[in-house]
């Protein structure tokens, strides 16, 4: 009954949390879903760019708390999905304008007309993300082959746990296997060993995802890109369906065949 | 601790700079889950072998207290041996403080036994 409440969240900034709040919500409403995106990182509005829709905002989601408007005219349709919509965040506003409880009734009005509710959470551990977290059935941890990435996802990890929403599941962006087959990079075995959490899902470094967010459209639209179909896999994945990790398209890279042929021991 | 920055570099040691990244991490997330940081740790490894060499002697050189992480759960593993007495020479009370109770002669024998199977 209702929808799924997943929030995506990462601690550190820049580690591609809104691209994949963006490309998860595009995917799961290509798979015919009902979705609603929130951007709850209030002050710091990026999600409506990201996904093409920063024209048509009126309202946002502090004005649906603070009572000014009704939750439908907050909620902006997307332009190719009927069943997609953005609420966005305040502007001129602060994190303080809004609260856990306001975040947890604000979802749980939505949650009878969505099957998916993806809120994508400010960087950091303060209130934007209490925020962010309070209303979750589920968690995502987006981080970054990299140790600052992976040491604050830890931090995060630990604080979910404290508030029984945890452990979450990571998504391991921006992953570059020919960095990893050099030894110059964590692999995902090093980063699931570390933070011992489930991995659902890993997204490759793509030169397609910067044009796409320059242009509005989330790169998951593009048939042919490599994190455009791990996106694809995550929201099945979402979705209960069984969709082996290996499928990401990042184990059967040209260059690490290449790499298998040259040498047994190298590619691993 | 020589090839530390030729590790950092990854050079010299034919793994790249991903494996220091793993120790690296593995070493700082272990503090921060417990927010103990390592001049802590140390100041809390000399009272536990300050506590337990009130008992019995210690062989300070070959003690192992570290933490460790089992999946998400932290813990502290510490291997203390005792030192081994000199055989057949009665223990001088300035190395080895006597048991303050008689009813503790288990750890005595106990001591004798790993002292014995050296």
């Amino acid at each position: 009954m209702g929808a799924k409440v997943i929030t995506i969240t990462s601690g550190k900034g820049g580690v591609g949390k809104t691209t994949a709040t963006a490309n998860l919500g595009v995917a799961l409403a290509r798979m015919n879903k009902r979705v609603t995106v929130i951007d709850a990182d209030i002050g710091l509005r990026n999600l409506d760019v990201v996904m093409g829709l920063e024209n048509r905002i009126v309202y946002d989601l502090v004005d649906v708390v603070e009572g000014r408007c009704k939750l439908r005219q907050a909620m902006i349709k997307h332009k190719l999905f009927n069943d997609l919509y953005l609420i966005p965040a305040a502007q001129t506003r602060d994190k303080t304008a809004v609260s856990p409880a306001d975040m947890i009734q604000l979802v749980d009005k939505l949650r009878p007309e969505m099957d998916f509710i993806l809120i994508d959470s400010p960087a950091g551990i303060e209130r934007g993300f209490r925020n962010a977290v309070a209303p979750a059935d589920e968690v995502l941890i987006v981080t970054n082959p990299e140790v600052s990435a992976v040491r604050d996802a830890d931090r995060i990890i630990g604080l979910l746990e404290a508030e029984n929403k945890g452990p979450g599941k990571l998504i391991l962006n921006r992953m570059k296997s020919d960095m990893v087959r050099k030894g110059e990079m964590l692999s995902a075995e090093d980063v699931t060993d570390i933070l011992a959490i489930k991995l659902i899902g890993i997204v490759p470094e793509d030169e397609g995802v910067v044009p796409a967010s320059n242009s509005g459209i989330p790169v998951t639209l593009n048939e042919n890109s490599r994190a455009g179909q791990a996106f694809r896999d995550i929201a099945r994945r979402l979705n209960g369906e069984d969709v082996p990790l290996v499928s990401t398209g990042d184990n059967g890279s040209f260059l690490q065949r290449l790499a298998r042929l040259f040498s047994g021991s190298d590619a691993r | 601790m020589a090839g530390f920055f030729e590790r950092m570099m990854g050079k010299g040691t034919g793994k790249g700079s991903g494996s220091t990244a793993k120790e690296r991490l593995q070493f700082i997330l272990v503090h921060d889950r417990i927010n103990l940081s390592p001049e802590r740790l140390q100041a809390m490894k000399q009272e536990i072998l300050d506590v337990i060499s009130k008992y019995v002697a210690v062989d300070r050189d070959n003690v192992d207290i570290a933490l460790q992480q089992r999946q998400r759960d932290s813990l502290i593993v510490a291997e203390i041996p005792f030192s081994k007495p000199a055989e057949g020479i009665e223990q001088d009370d300035e190395d080895v403080a006597r048991p303050p109770q008689p009813s503790d002669s288990d750890t005595d024998s106990k001591a004798a036994d790993d002292a014995g199977g050296g």
